[in-house]
């Protein structure tokens, strides 16, 4: 009877098991197509950023396939959810690669899931964009992993230039998060190029994510007497550090990085963040051509304004489909060669130029909160 | 003829590594990368299910700690491969007898480094964390693996919160399951020893296992501290295959994940932790066609199954060839 009860159940796993191999082999495929791969995060902690990115992308996709797609072909796209992890990241791109057979990729925000996918395609040949990595390694990968954002390094440094060069500010003060590998990045290039410009670092503090107050290291920066403070976290807490910078009726001017891009920095700084700048890749206020038709054609097509990563991926896939259009081909090293020749490509969050590190040189936007809206102040050039 | 034995197991594992070994000649280059790396998950979670068995099924001690140890194992292994194996291997070269068993040598030593870092941190751990039970034990050992997991984000030779890149990529399909075999059968063998027996009293009543003269806590470490070395060997399987670690990887959310294969296998059977981090690896990827429902039907067969079997598939027993004889013989 146990024996019996045992059996079946041993049994209803193996057919479980042939079901879902079964299931495996029935995705099907279409020849006369271009497919392209996107690896995002379509749920798990950074949902918000993934599915942001993926429409971005889904959108030029829809504007190309309606012009005819890329060498007369329709472009299928191929969207895979890697939960958030980087292990996860690793098995849909060796899967579209392998299984999918696709031409090229684009994703992920998240450097980490980018530097665990870079490998695999490179070691296939295939090219791969990342829209929203920042981490200087991801692209020392090697010779197929491109980015079209700015590094880390890179908005240190112009937020160094921005204070120093355009305000005319010398006596500089940074406020670091220590458990964020990208505020730390932009802290060190922050100083470095103020250095050389020949402004005075005043004062060095530091806090963690996620604490609430800040009262004894802004005290200790107040003792210090500096124009400018530089805070290259995220949202939450800027938003409560310009609040307790105000309670100390200091006169400083604050300075932020990208992290800053959300409406709860205005949300939580109040009036307090009136006037701060932060350094940001576009603005959907801008009032270019192509910013205003990106943006009026996201709000039609998915109901909002969207943040950076839309039209960052939206550029990349651009880049992308264009340079295929100009290898006049799939091969993998053709596509990479026309990627990396790109020169001037106009894109929503500015002209992209790829270096020989195969790193976007763009310009950066300096934006400043004026009235609880996003105000272009400056737009600085590499 | 009837083997017995040390003979019989010698035998077998001989057989087992002569199919492993033509299996990653013949089959792996025939199937491709991608079955290859869903079979590459599939001996990793296998190992780190029965470790865990060892833990939470045989020895009855609640550790949502795992994916901690395995990321340490992971780490070590890997520091040691960049800075010290990598650079030696190249001076080297690779030519002759250093080509052939260079890299396997190299990982061997890798992994082994990966599961001693990972079986002293469960030794320390688990001397006072093992006198708790229950929840209290649970949620001691998610603490442990938390500070490990933040720890190495802070620590910046292996990258810290950059990640760990360029790591050698050594794994292999024979590797992994080279490991895995060799966790199946190590645990095997304890269980059905004294000591596994002490292991089972410990589970079914500490208190009269303690009246029969069992040092309770003894086993507990010992099952604790054998557990976390397989995890840790895993963890170094995971880094050389992907060349990338990062601490987002092991979470508590990955110690859950080992947790559901072993309940869900049935806990105290190896066969059931095999079977479900086997199904439960190949699941995910076969719903890929159902996109945003995945995760959604995956989490439902999980309800279901646990409905249907709340003892788990194999519900303590073990999976026997005798099974399949006599259905033939009834009908």
């Amino acid at each position: 009877m146990v024996r019996q009860m045992v059996k079946s159940n041993w049994l209803r796993g193996l057919a479980l098991l042939v079901f879902a191999l079964l299931a495996m082999s029935a995705c099907s495929q279409n020849e006369n197509v271009i497919r392209i791969g996107v690896f995002n995060s379509l749920t798990g902690g950074t949902a918000t950023f993934g599915i942001s990115s993926t429409n971005g992308i889904k959108m030029a996709v829809e504007e190309w396939n309606a012009r005819g797609g890329i060498l007369g072909k329709q472009i299928q796209l191929i969207v895979e959810d890697d939960q958030s992890k980087p292990e996860e990241a690793a098995m849909v791109v060796t899967k579209l690669i392998n299984q999918n057979r696709v031409a090229a990729i684009l994703g992920e925000v998240a450097s980490s899931r980018t530097l665990a996918a870079a490998p695999i395609a490179q070691r296939a040949g295939i090219p791969l964009i990342t829209p929203a990595s920042t981490n200087p390694k991801v692209t020392k990968v090697g010779s197929y992993i491109f980015r079209v954002c700015y590094t880390d390094s890179f908005q240190g440094a112009v937020c160094a230039r921005f204070a120093v060069e355009r305000l005319g500010l010398k006596r500089l003060a940074i406020l670091t998060d220590v458990k964020n590998d990208y505020s730390i990045g932009l802290a060190d290039y922050f100083k470095r190029d103020a250095q050389l410009l020949g402004a005075q670092i005043v004062s060095e503090e530091s806090y963690s994510e996620g604490d609430t107050d800040f009262r004894a290291q802004i005290t200790s920066i107040k003792g210090t007497n500096p124009d400018v403070i530089f805070v290259p976290g995220y949202y939450t807490e800027a938003g409560l550090i310009a609040k307790q910078v105000a309670e100390q009726n200091m006169n400083v001017r604050l300075i932020g990085g990208d992290g800053w891009d959300s409406p709860r920095t205005v949300e939580i700084g109040g009036t307090a963040v009136e006037g701060a700048f932060f350094c940001n890749h576009y603005s959907a206020e801008d009032t270019s051509r192509m910013v205003r038709t990106f943006v009026a054609n996201h709000v039609k097509k998915y109901g909002y304004v969207p943040d950076a990563m839309a039209p960052l991926s939206y550029d990349a896939a651009e880049l992308l489909f264009t340079a295929i259009q100009k290898a006049g081909s799939i091969d993998g090293s053709k596509i990479r060669d026309a990627i990396s020749q790109t020169r001037d490509f106009p894109g929503v969050c500015g002209n992209i130029t790829i270096d020989a590190e195969r790193n976007a040189r763009k310009a950066a936007i300096m934006l400043q909160i004026d009235q609880g809206k996003l105000k272009v102040y400056d737009v600085i050039q590499p | 003829m009837k083997l017995h034995g040390v003979t019989r197991t010698l035998l077998l594992s001989l057989l087992y590594i002569a199919v492993l070994a033509v299996l990653g000649q013949t089959l792996i280059p025939f199937i491709g990368p991608y079955y290859t790396q869903v079979l590459i998950f599939i001996g990793i979670n296998i190992t780190l299910a029965v470790s865990l068995n060892l833990i939470l099924g045989f020895a009855g001690q609640f550790s949502i700690g795992h994916a901690g140890f395995m990321a340490l194992g992971g780490y070590t292994s890997a520091a040691i491969s960049f800075y010290f194996l990598g650079p030696l291997l190249a001076q080297l070269g690779t030519g002759g007898m250093i080509g052939a068993v260079g890299e396997p040598a190299a990982l061997a030593v890798a992994l082994l480094s990966g599961g001693i870092a990972a079986s002293v941190a469960g030794l320390l751990v688990g001397i006072p964390t093992l006198r708790l039970r229950g929840d209290y034990l649970a949620i001691a050992t998610l603490g442990m693996g938390e500070i490990i997991r933040v720890v190495i984000l802070n620590t910046d030779f292996v990258g810290g919160a950059r990640g760990f890149t360029d790591i050698p990529r050594w794994t292999t399909f024979t590797w992994v399951f080279l490991v895995a075999g060799l966790c199946v059968l190590v645990v095997r063998n304890l269980i059905a020893s004294t000591m596994g027996r002490a292991l089972i009293a410990v589970r079914e009543d500490e208190d009269a296992a303690a009246a029969m003269g069992i040092n309770t806590t003894r086993y507990k470490v010992f099952a604790f501290v054998l557990g976390a070395f397989f995890a840790g060997v895993a963890g170094g399987l995971q880094a050389h295959y992907l060349q990338y670690l990062h601490t987002n990887s092991f979470t508590f959310l990955r110690s859950i994940e080992i947790v559901v294969f072993v309940i869900l296998g049935g806990g105290g059977s190896i066969t059931g932790s095999v079977i479900a981090a086997s199904v439960l690896t190949i699941l995910p990827e076969a719903l890929r066609c159902a996109e945003s429902w995945r995760m959604v039907i995956y989490s439902a067969l999980l309800v279901v199954m646990m409905l249907t079997r709340p003892q788990g598939l194999m519900g303590g027993r073990e999976f026997q060839w005798s099974w399949l004889i006599p259905t033939w013989r009834k009908k």
